[in-house]
């Protein structure tokens, strides 16, 4: 009995806990962990009947797609397919979980995020963490040495999720690769080639892509005199530049990082520059820079890339930008990140980044002002009067087998009323009435929802008609 | 991955002309939501390792999340298709196309409507898709849980072996009655009469008219709810009839379907095979099935509210396998890529050239490709755009920069034609609208 009432005295403290942070707006995501105790101390007391014990939801952070965002997020998708489509690349899947021992080792710190499947008896499993581990797996599969490839699909991370910055743990990444050995920077130009023109389609605002390249990075450290053995915590402190001011960065690298300020401010020289073309001629005549080996290369590089980007009629989105350090461990080369713009508060001033936007990154970010329609479907066919369902069923079967995108509702004898504003809200645009004088006709009502004028068609010539008025062409809805 | 695109998008059509919105849920749910859906299928659920979190479990098909999203977001009515992946710990057998992990395409109508009309669309949908796919000839049987637990009721099974009974019953596809009446006698314990009983119904199918004759049954006449099941069967006849399809739909006793929650009519795709196709063991079962599940919302509903659920689901990666070995025994070749145009050159220092054309070109929306080498052969381009089946070459040199032209080359019949540099697009454009 004590325990029962100590019991019931935690789920009293519990659900004042809930209710409080409720009060106080606490995050969802918190509430929610908060409301999942609670049921559990509570399914301790004991099983309700016909209670479920169980809180309806999908797993901390995943969600549904509503009809809604899947509309969005194929319009979003298409653009982006058909771009790489336009380059020549070619399709992959891979499965979602690989061996585990596939995973083991490529991920260092991160691989404490893996979704690891229970030991069931068979293989071991692991969700797979991105989609590159699983390309190069394909590749040494299938002994491939040449490939133009993209691939896209949600990979999983048992990560944090701060799912009001858009941060989940099971999330779409579109990856578009190039495998193969090939003449230098033809490749890497058709890839922001691409990043440019899928931006530009989406229409989301000005972009700016900013373009560095690894080895100018490790040869400016080392020319300044950062030792080797903190490159990779002072390139994170540098990559803070775009959210922080350089006086913040440079606190950080000589007060937490122990350089010393001489040094801090060399590499403060270089990070704060960016610019076109002209500032790589620039570091190339740098006194001290061009007398390391590995920045040459980076520069040379990057001087050959902007030629093929002016070539490709892009070089004004790109953005030679020193503090750009991202991702460092994966890469040995140019390396390149999208940010929109938001236009500057005050005229004269440089425009903001506001986030990058990388390919298969966040797509709800998007707000589409237009009514977004969650289905295609062309025309709806209603009945003005009772004991019509017959007639309205032989009339859409027509239309299906007609290609056409057709609809009724399941109601032996709907009021037309009803039909018409189901039309309105689902945004379909023509509705063919049948009536019973029509019928004896030999016509049926077609009716623009948006003019709301009616004409009426002889049977035999409706499919015709519908496909005039539907034609992409020429919309007259 | 061609082949499945082309599929994916032909069954995508369908729903859509048909008026389904899309849903996409996440790849695993709490365990505890698809504990108790399955039946006997639940050993073969793949769960997640127990990391201190929240138990997970990957879907086992696309139908229970389907009702817990219902459930959760209180929708009463939503007519919707999701294509998407499942796992299932069965062991595959490659040839009949069960793999652990496959791509399910569902469409699924909820709500309370009158009856039989959105039952009948998903055999119309059923039918469209296998007809535009060129299978084959194939049929749909058709049966109703009410009309099996009917009939075993007045055949004297013990409730409580229902279960059991069915899923014996569900194997006269693939064997004979005589081996499956030696299984419910000597292994699941039924009377020899009993068996027999049974063996009368399950024997039969037809069409509209088997339906009249049972009802006429004596026994089965008898019994409330194969009558149920009756009824609603001979009004989704006479919607089936008006939607042109009756002829491929068969009422077929024997049809019992493995997963638990199906509450009225069931149904199931399959195609038939020439003799020569049997011989090369084409057979993979069902390409297509469903039926209706009215208690499954339910189940998920704080309140236990009921939505009734009617859907179907297409067995793509069976498809694809069919389609994929018949392209095989054809010898037809598929392209992996839908490039148009390739940017060509004879001459050596000339990517400054094709870069720059190339850009154009995809500004303009066209689909072009060239080798990333700064001098690459031209005989090594050309066999490229052969192996890779691309269309059309464009090809750039000296003497065609002096003159204000481009070359534009057909692989296939291998004439080239001088086109002026400002005509190129257009010219393309108009080659590639008329192929």
């Amino acid at each position: 009995m004590a325990e029962r009432a100590a019991l019931e005295e935690l789920v009293r403290l519990q659900g004042e806990r809930v209710r409080g942070l409720k009060q106080q707006k606490a995050s969802a995501e918190q509430i929610e962990e908060e409301v999942a105790k609670l049921l559990k101390l509570k399914a301790q007391l004991g099983p309700d009947e016909g209670k479920q014990k169980f809180v309806l939801k999908t797993p901390k952070g995943t969600r549904d797609y509503s009809p809604r965002q899947m509309a969005i997020r194929e319009k979003v998708f298409d653009v982006i397919i058909s771009c790489f489509k336009r380059h020549g690349a070619e399709v992959i899947d891979t499965p979602v979980f690989e061996l585990k021992e596939t995973l083991t080792g490529k991920y260092g710190e991160d691989s404490k995020l893996i979704y690891d499947l229970k030991d069931q008896g068979g293989e071991l499993l692991s969700l797979r963490y991105d989609l590159t581990v699983p390309f190069a797996r394909y590749l040494a599969m299938n002994k491939l040495t040449n490939i133009k490839r993209y691939h896209i699909a949600k990979v999983y991370r048992r990560d944090n999720p701060a799912m009001t910055r858009g941060r989940y743990r099971e999330f779409y990444q579109c990856d578009f690769d190039i495998a193969g050995q090939f003449d230098p920077m033809i490749p890497d130009a058709e890839c922001l080639k691409i990043m440019c023109e899928i931006l530009s389609s989406l229409q989301i605002g000005d972009f700016l892509v900013k373009v560095n390249d690894r080895r100018i990075l490790d040869g400016m450290f080392a020319i300044c005199g950062v030792p080797d053995s903190k490159f990779r915590t002072i390139c994170s402190s540098v990559d803070k530049l775009d959210k922080v001011s350089w006086e913040e960065v440079k606190n950080e690298m000589v007060g937490e990082k122990g350089l010393t300020p001489e040094v801090a401010d060399h590499i403060g020289d270089y990070v704060q520059q960016h610019g076109g073309v002209s500032l790589v001629e620039q570091l190339l005549q740098d006194p001290k820079l061009s007398q390391n080996k590995q920045a040459l290369e980076g520069l040379e590089d990057l001087k050959l890339l902007f030629e093929y980007l002016t070539l490709f009629g892009i070089a004004d989105k790109i953005s030679f930008d020193l503090s750009l350090a991202r991702g460092l461990d994966y890469y040995t080369g140019v390396i390149y990140e999208a940010v929109l713009l938001q236009t500057p508060v005050r005229p004269g001033e440089e425009p903001l980044g506001v986030g990058s936007v990388a390919a298969g990154g966040r797509y709800d970010g998007l707000a589409l002002e237009e009514k977004v329609r969650t289905t295609e479907t062309q025309v709806l066919v209603a009945s003005a009067q009772k004991r019509l369902l017959e007639e309205r069923l032989k009339l859409v079967s027509e239309l299906w087998d007609a290609g056409i995108k057709a609809e009724l509702l399941y109601k032996k004898n709907p009021k037309l009323l009803n039909q018409l504003q189901y039309c309105e809200e689902a945004g379909i645009p023509l509705v063919a009435i049948i009536g019973e004088q029509e019928l004896k006709d030999g016509v049926i009502k077609l009716r623009s929802v948006a003019s709301r004028e009616e004409v009426d068609v002889r049977r035999e010539d409706l499919v015709e008609e519908i496909k005039r008025r539907t034609s992409p062409a020429l919309c007259i809805c | 991955m061609v082949v499945r695109e082309k599929i994916l998008d032909m069954v995508v059509g369908c729903f859509k002309r048909h008026g389904a919105k899309r849903l996409d849920t996440p790849a695993f749910e709490l365990k505890e939501m698809l504990t108790e859906k399955y039946g006997e299928d639940s050993g073969l659920i793949y769960d997640l390792k127990d990391q201190g979190g929240e138990l997970l479990s990957l879907r086992y098909d696309l139908t229970v999340p389907f009702a817990r999203y219902l459930a959760m977001n209180k929708v009463k009515k939503m007519k919707r298709y999701h294509v998407g992946k499942v796992w299932r710990r069965e062991s595959p057998t490659i040839v009949q196309g069960r793999y652990r992990e496959f791509c399910q395409c569902d469409f699924d109508i909820a709500g309370q409507f009158d009856p039989m009309i959105p039952d009948a669309e998903c055999l119309k949908i059923m039918c469209e898709i296998l007809s535009g796919l060129q299978l084959g000839d194939f049929i749909i049987k058709v049966n109703d849980r009410r009309i099996l637990d009917g009939m075993f009721a007045v055949c004297g099974v013990p409730e409580s072996k229902f279960h059991a009974i069915c899923s014996s019953i569900d194997k006269l596809d693939k064997i004979s009655w005589k081996d499956v009446r030696h299984e419910i006698v000597a292994k699941k314990g039924l009377a020899p009469e009993v068996a027999d009983r049974i063996g009368d119904y399950v024997q039969c199918h037809g069409g509209v008219s088997l339906i009249e004759q049972m009802f006429q049954d004596p026994r089965l006449s008898q019994n409330k709810q194969a009558l149920d099941g009756l009824g609603d069967l001979r009004l989704l006849f006479e919607y089936l009839t008006l939607f042109g399809i009756a002829e491929k739909i068969s009422f077929d006793l024997s049809l019992a379907r493995g997963l638990d929650y199906y509450t009225g009519v069931i149904y199931e795709a399959v195609l038939l095979q020439t003799p020569a196709q049997a011989q090369e063991s084409f057979n993979v079962g069902s390409v297509a099935a469903g039926g209706r599940y009215d208690k499954l919302v339910g189940m998920f509903d704080p309140k236990g509210h009921k939505v009734p659920c009617v859907g179907l689901s297409i067995g793509v990666e069976r498809i694809f396998s069919i389609v994929e070995q018949r392209m095989k025994t054809f010898g037809q070749k598929i392209r992996t890529t839908e490039t148009q145009v390739f940017v060509a050159t004879p001459q050596k220092n000339f990517i400054h050239e094709r870069l720059k054309l190339i850009a154009e070109l995809w500004d303009a929306g066209i689909k072009a490709e060239l080798l990333y080498k700064n001098n690459p052969k031209l005989l090594t381009q050309l066999h490229y755009c052969e192996d890779m089946g691309i269309p059309l070459v464009v090809i750039i040199g000296e003497q065609e920069m002096k003159e204000g032209i481009i070359k534009l080359r057909s692989v296939a019949s291998r004439e080239e034609v001088a086109i002026k540099r400002e005509n190129l697009v257009a010219e393309i454009q108009k080659r590639l609208s008329e192929s």
